[in-house]
């Protein structure tokens, strides 16, 4: 039957234009996962380098003076909280590496070439796999922690680590993705991971208090994206989900957990419009 | 009817012009080769059509639409396979082909039909599960061209599909190439293969220097040299003075024209004569002015000498030249996105 009313036909294309999206990314997805499935060292590697810093560090530090972390909590249980988000960001910054790798072999003319629903499918894809890995790497960590006698976070916690970790994740996947757009090769994309990844974890509040720091240092931690992502999750871990609390004494001020998310809201928004037409004009 | 009409293309990368004016009409239905040294401008021709790329200038007609305001509906209608082959060494040729089917949209059933046949066809049904990483040039080409078929286009766009193959690779997709044209389906070829061109085209484009110099059946190009081709040497090694001096001796023999100093292959000359008494004469002319003849080879006229012809200069010299001035790392900066 051939349809004639132009509303309908509007609905029915927008219909199929959703199955084509739908169908794309799942299929660039699966194929993300099944190198993942094939080549697991990497998601190993990413779950065991914070589960070694989580065991040396704690080790290290649990000697400390007992006022040197807020709240009386040992140093294992300080850490987890930055080690969860640590790992988090490495996988999300090394999210523009299969892209780039795609760039580089051709294969991502491959994709071009075909009538894609949406170019963004390429993109929500990396997003996808990339969420789902640090997701799952935060949760091996996670897990560890509390084998370890460094407790769980409450049901409420656990929420608010996931919404905290997809905000981090979500910009940093963005700017992953950005770059592996704009460097020529990845061996430039690998510096930048390289020259970021533990400048960004030591600027952060993931391994020791604001207070511990020297002023300078500390001016840096208060306005590291990490640090705004590990202090709600922390809290989390002391099993009082009260986002109206005071999380970072920061030099310019108190920051509560609200203004943490909200900080991350913007940063990921911000950079979601900073690189689409980036992603506009290489996908177009 | 023309499937793919190309106006006035223009396309430079930085100060290299790759395509200087290009014109191109291919008919619907056809074979059409488009034969040039690498570098000629085939490459980012090609990329054009495919929407991979944009012109400084100029017009792509594929199917009646402009390709480059209905990018989509372009890519709906061709499929490409590219001259490096582009594929996931983790997955297996089936995972591949599913792939590319889903990003066509091909309907589950239909998919996993098509992909069959396309296993029989291209008789991959021995190795398709193996992951593509261990997969020979061959067999990856194939794989290849099975991608750009998945979806059965209406234009198939193939850049250099048999560089660096094995004979039974090469016979496997020259095969199905024939089968194609018979059924309809327009076939855009560049190579820079002559025999592949002459064996394969219904009809073919010589591109030098970012243009059409010579188009239309290989047939008619190499009558249109009307005679056979003669190289001569009148020395081993030869030299301008020497070579220009036999060209004006030779070219004013009755039976003797396109007279061309070839400076590549030691100042030999090459030209056409009508007819085997033409060389006789040119003997007694040769030996009356005391020039010897080191050696002379007599021959049917090939698409090498429609080039030679067109450009001065054979396809093998035309590469050699290029190869020297060729940007890789520019070529490649400029096939990423």
């Amino acid at each position: 039957m051939i349809t004639t009313n132009p509303s309908l036909q509007k609905e029915k294309q927008s219909r199929n234009d959703l199955n084509e999206m739908l169908q794309e990314t799942s299929a660039l997805t699966w194929r993300l996962f099944i190198q993942l499935i094939r080549r697991p060292s990497t998601l190993f590697a990413g779950i065991l380098q914070p589960l070694i810093w989580l065991l040396l560090f704690a080790a290290l530090f649990s000697k400390a003076p007992i006022d040197f972390l807020p709240g009386g909590s040992s140093y294992g249980e300080f850490l987890g909280a930055g080690l969860i988000v640590f790992t988090a960001f490495s996988g999300a910054l090394n999210a523009g590496l299969p892209l780039m790798f795609d760039r580089e072999f051709g294969f991502l003319n491959r994709l071009l070439v075909a009538p894609l629903s949406s170019r963004s499918s390429i993109v929500i894809s990396s997003v996808i796999y990339i969420t789902s890995i640090s997701l799952l790497q935060s949760f091996a960590i996670m897990a560890t922690s509390a084998l370890l006698g460094y407790g769980l976070p409450s049901l409420g916690g656990l929420f608010l680590i996931a919404i905290t970790l997809l905000l981090l994740v979500f910009a940093i996947t963005g700017l992953s993705l950005g770059l592996a757009f704009v460097l020529p090769g990845h061996i430039e994309l690998i510096a930048i991971i390289f020259i970021a990844n533990l400048p960004v974890l030591f600027a952060s509040t993931a391994l020791a208090p604001i207070s511990f720091m020297p002023e300078w240092l500390g001016w840096i931690a208060s306005i590291n994206p990490l640090t705004f992502a590990i202090e709600p999750i922390r809290m989390a871990y002391q099993n009082s989900v009260d986002l109206n609390a005071v999380l970072i004494n920061a030099p310019y001020g108190e920051v509560n957990g609200y203004s943490c998310l909200a900080i991350l809201l913007i940063l990921t928004v911000g950079l979601f419009f900073l690189i689409r037409p980036l992603l506009n004009r290489k996908l177009a | 009817m023309f499937f793919i009409q190309l106006r006035d293309l223009f396309k430079s990368y930085g100060p290299v012009k790759a395509l200087n004016g290009l014109n191109l009409e291919v008919p619907k239905g056809s074979l059409y080769g488009l034969l040039g040294p690498n570098g000629a401008g085939k490459s980012t021709a090609l990329r054009i059509i495919c929407t991979l790329l944009e012109p400084d200038s100029g017009d792509v007609e594929v199917a009646g639409r402009n390709a480059l305001l209905e990018e989509k509906e372009t890519r709906r209608r061709l499929g490409y396979v590219a001259q490096d082959v582009a594929i996931d060494k983790i997955l297996t040729g089936r995972e591949l082909l599913q792939l590319q089917g889903d990003l066509y949209h091909l309907d589950k059933k239909y998919k996993k039909k098509r992909i069959e046949e396309l296993i029989q066809r291209l008789e991959m049904h021995e190795w398709i599960d193996r992951r593509c990483g261990s997969f020979s040039g061959g067999m990856k080409r194939r794989l290849d061209l099975a991608s750009g078929l998945l979806h059965e286009p209406e234009l198939l766009i193939l850049d250099e599909p048999t560089v660096g193959l094995d004979i039974e690779s090469r016979s496997v997709i020259w095969g199905l190439l024939k089968e194609l044209r018979n059924n309809e389906t327009t076939i855009l070829l560049s190579s820079h293969y002559l025999e592949e061109v002459d064996e394969l085209a219904d009809e073919m484009a010589i591109i030098d220097k970012g243009k059409v110099i010579a188009s239309g059946k290989p047939d008619d190009l190499k009558k249109e040299l009307g005679g056979d081709r003669v190289t001569l040497r009148v020395r081993e090694f030869s030299n301008e003075v020497e070579a220009e001096s036999v060209r004006k001796l030779i070219k004013n023999i009755n039976g003797v024209s396109n007279v061309v100093v070839n400076q590549q292959q030691g100042y030999s000359l090459n030209f056409l004569v009508q007819n085997n008494d033409v060389l006789s004469k040119l003997s007694g002319h040769l030996s009356k002015e005391n020039f010897e003849v080191f050696a002379l080879s007599h021959s049917r006229p090939s698409l090498d000498d429609v080039y030679l012809q067109a450009t001065g200069k054979t396809l093998m010299d035309a590469e050699l030249e290029l190869a020297g001035k060729r940007d890789f790392k520019l070529e490649n900066k400029n096939s990423m996105r």
